[in-house]
C-alpha cells in the first residue's frame, strides 16, 4: 500500500433551489428587516472611475424560455485592471454584485464601470472581462461565464483563443446596443448554447 | 518561497449531474456542451471580502432575527455548527456564510412560495455568519420541516437547509444543501440523488452532536463544509503559450 493522501475532497454542489434569494437577496424574496440592505447591491459606489456601462440580459432555457428565478453573481476588477483589496484599487470598486432576472419579465440588468484588463498566470494579457456565476433551480452546479465587450480588441484573449467553435466565441461576447449600453444574453442550453467554464 | 498557485480543478464526478431526467427542471436547463476547461487566472483566484462591519448582531440566529412580536421562531431549537476547510484541509478564516430554509412547518417566506402550512410571523428564514480564524461557524435555527414540490406525482423534500459559501476565490463559489441524519425522505429524494458518488451525498448529511447540545435549550447538528484548494508549491511555474 501506498502513502495515504490526506487531501480532502471538495463539498458536493446542490442546486439553490427557487428561493436562492431568501438566502442571497432577501428584500427580492420579501424579506425586510433581517439585515439593513442586500449584499452586493452595487459593484460601484459614486465617483467609480472609468465608464460607467449598463448590461442587460435574460438567462434563457433550452426551450427558449427566460428564467424568472436565477441568482447571477458578477465578479471583475475596476477600470485599471485591480481588483478590490489589491495595490491602488479603486476604493470606489468593489467588483460584486449580485442581481436577480425579474420574477414578471426574466430581464437582469447590472450597472457598473467597465473592466480593466487583467493577466492571466502565463502573463499574457486578457481582453477585458466580467466574470459571472449563474444558481437556479435545475442548475445542480453554479454555472461559470464570462462577459467581454464586442467594442473591445478580443482578439489575443488567452480563453477564447481556446474555444475550438470559432462561431462559440460571440456567446461571451455582449453586444452594444448604445453609449455605454449592452446586451449579454445567457443561453443554457440549445441554439447558442453560452460556454460555460471549468475554471 | 512559495507562492499562491491556481486553484485545483473541479472534480466533476463528486458534484451532481447537471442534467438528471429524475429532477425535471434540470433537463432543460443543464449545459449540452462540454464545459471550457482552463487553468484559473485572477479573475478566479479573487473574489469579494467581507468584514464584520456588514453582519449584525443577530444574523447567525434564526430564531431571533425576524421576531416581530419579540417571541422566538416555532419549532425544534437546534445549532448548526462546523468548520469551512480547502482540500489539502487548510481553515478558510473570515468567509461569508449565507444560509436559508423553510420554517417547522415546510413554508418558505418567499413571494413565490404558496404551500399551505402557515407562514411563523417570528420566522425569515436567513442568516449570515463570517468564520471565524480556524474556519469555524455557528447558527441557531430552528429544525425546518419537509414540504412537498411539483416534480414526479408526490414528491417531498427531505428537510434541508441552504447554505452558500464564498471562500476567497471567485471560483471557490459553492452553494450545497445540509440534510439531517436519520431523515426517511433523503434516499427518495431526486435532487439528494444528482449526486451519483454516495459517499458525496452522506457528506451532505449533519449528525446529531448531542455533546454540543445543551441541555434543557437546543440540540445540535454538525457540518464541515469542503472548498476547492489552492496549490502552494515553489513551482508555480508560468506555462508559455498555452
Amino acid at each position: 500500500m501506498p502513502q495515504h493522501l490526506s487531501n480532502l475532497t471538495e463539498t458536493a454542489s446542490q442546486t439553490g433551489g427557487p428561493y436562492v434569494h431568501i438566502g442571497c437577496i432577501p428584500s427580492f424574496a420579501g424579506i425586510e428587516g433581517v439585515y439593513p440592505q442586500d449584499l452586493g447591491l452595487s459593484p460601484i459606489q459614486p465617483g467609480a472611475l472609468g465608464q460607467q456601462i449598463t448590461i442587460t440580459g435574460q438567462v434563457i432555457d433550452g426551450t427558449g424560455w427566460a428564467l424568472r428565478d436565477a441568482l447571477i453573481e458578477s465578479w471583475q476588477p475596476d477600470s485599471a485592471g485591480r481588483f478590490a483589496g489589491q495595490p491602488g484599487a479603486d476604493p470606489a470598486v468593489s467588483g460584486f454584485c449580485r442581481f436577480a432576472a425579474d420574477k414578471d419579465s426574466g430581464e437582469f440588468c447590472l450597472t457598473t464601470v467597465k473592466p480593466g484588463a487583467v493577466p492571466a498566470r502565463t502573463g499574457q494579457m486578457q481582453a477585458p472581462h466580467i466574470s459571472l456565476w449563474i444558481a437556479a433551480r435545475g442548475i445542480n452546479v453554479g454555472l461559470h461565464t464570462r462577459i467581454y465587450f464586442e467594442d473591445e480588441d478580443n482578439s489575443a484573449d488567452p480563453l477564447l483563443a481556446r474555444i475550438e467553435q470559432r462561431n462559440r466565441v460571440s456567446t461571451l461576447i455582449a453586444r452594444k446596443t448604445g453609449e455605454g449600453a449592452y446586451r449579454f444574453d445567457i443561453r443554457l442550453q440549445g441554439e447558442g448554447e453560452t460556454v460555460f467554464l471549468d475554471i | 518561497m512559495t507562492d499562491l498557485g491556481p486553484l485545483v480543478p473541479r472534480q466533476r464526478d463528486m458534484h451532481p449531474v447537471p442534467y438528471d431526467p429524475d429532477y425535471k427542471t434540470s433537463v432543460p436547463r443543464s449545459p449540452k456542451w462540454p464545459l471550457l476547461s482552463m487553468e484559473s487566472t485572477p479573475s478566479e483566484e479573487t473574489g469579494p471580502r467581507f468584514g464584520h462591519g456588514v453582519i449584525g448582531p443577530l444574523d447567525n440566529n434564526l430564531m431571533l432575527n425576524f421576531a416581530t412580536d419579540g417571541s422566538p421562531a416555532i419549532g425544534e431549537r437546534i445549532l448548526v455548527h462546523g468548520q469551512v476547510l480547502d482540500e489539502f484541509a487548510r481553515p478558510v478564516p473570515n468567509t461569508l456564510i449565507e444560509i436559508w430554509q423553510a420554517n417547522a412547518g415546510g413554508r418558505y417566506r418567499h413571494i413565490k412560495d404558496t404551500y399551505l402550512a402557515p407562514l411563523d410571523p417570528n420566522f425569515g428564514g436567513c442568516g449570515r455568519t463570517l468564520t471565524d480564524d480556524q474556519g469555524r461557524y455557528q447558527f441557531l435555527t430552528i429544525r425546518p420541516g419537509a414540504y412537498p414540490w411539483p416534480n414526479r406525482g408526490n414528491e417531498w423534500r427531505p428537510m434541508h437547509i441552504h447554505f452558500s459559501v464564498f471562500g476567497h476565490s471567485f471560483g471557490q463559489r459553492l452553494i450545497t444543501q445540509m440534510y439531517f441524519e436519520g431523515d426517511p425522505l433523503i434516499a427518495r429524494c431526486p435532487i439528494a440523488a444528482t449526486i451519483k458518488n454516495r459517499s458525496q451525498l452522506d457528506r451532505l448529511v449533519a449528525p446529531l452532536d448531542m455533546p454540543m447540545a445543551r441541555p434543557l435549550d437546543f440540540l445540535a447538528y454538525k457540518f464541515d463544509i469542503v472548498l476547492r484548494g489552492r496549490r502552494q508549491t515553489m513551482f508555480e511555474n508560468r506555462l508559455e503559450g498555452l
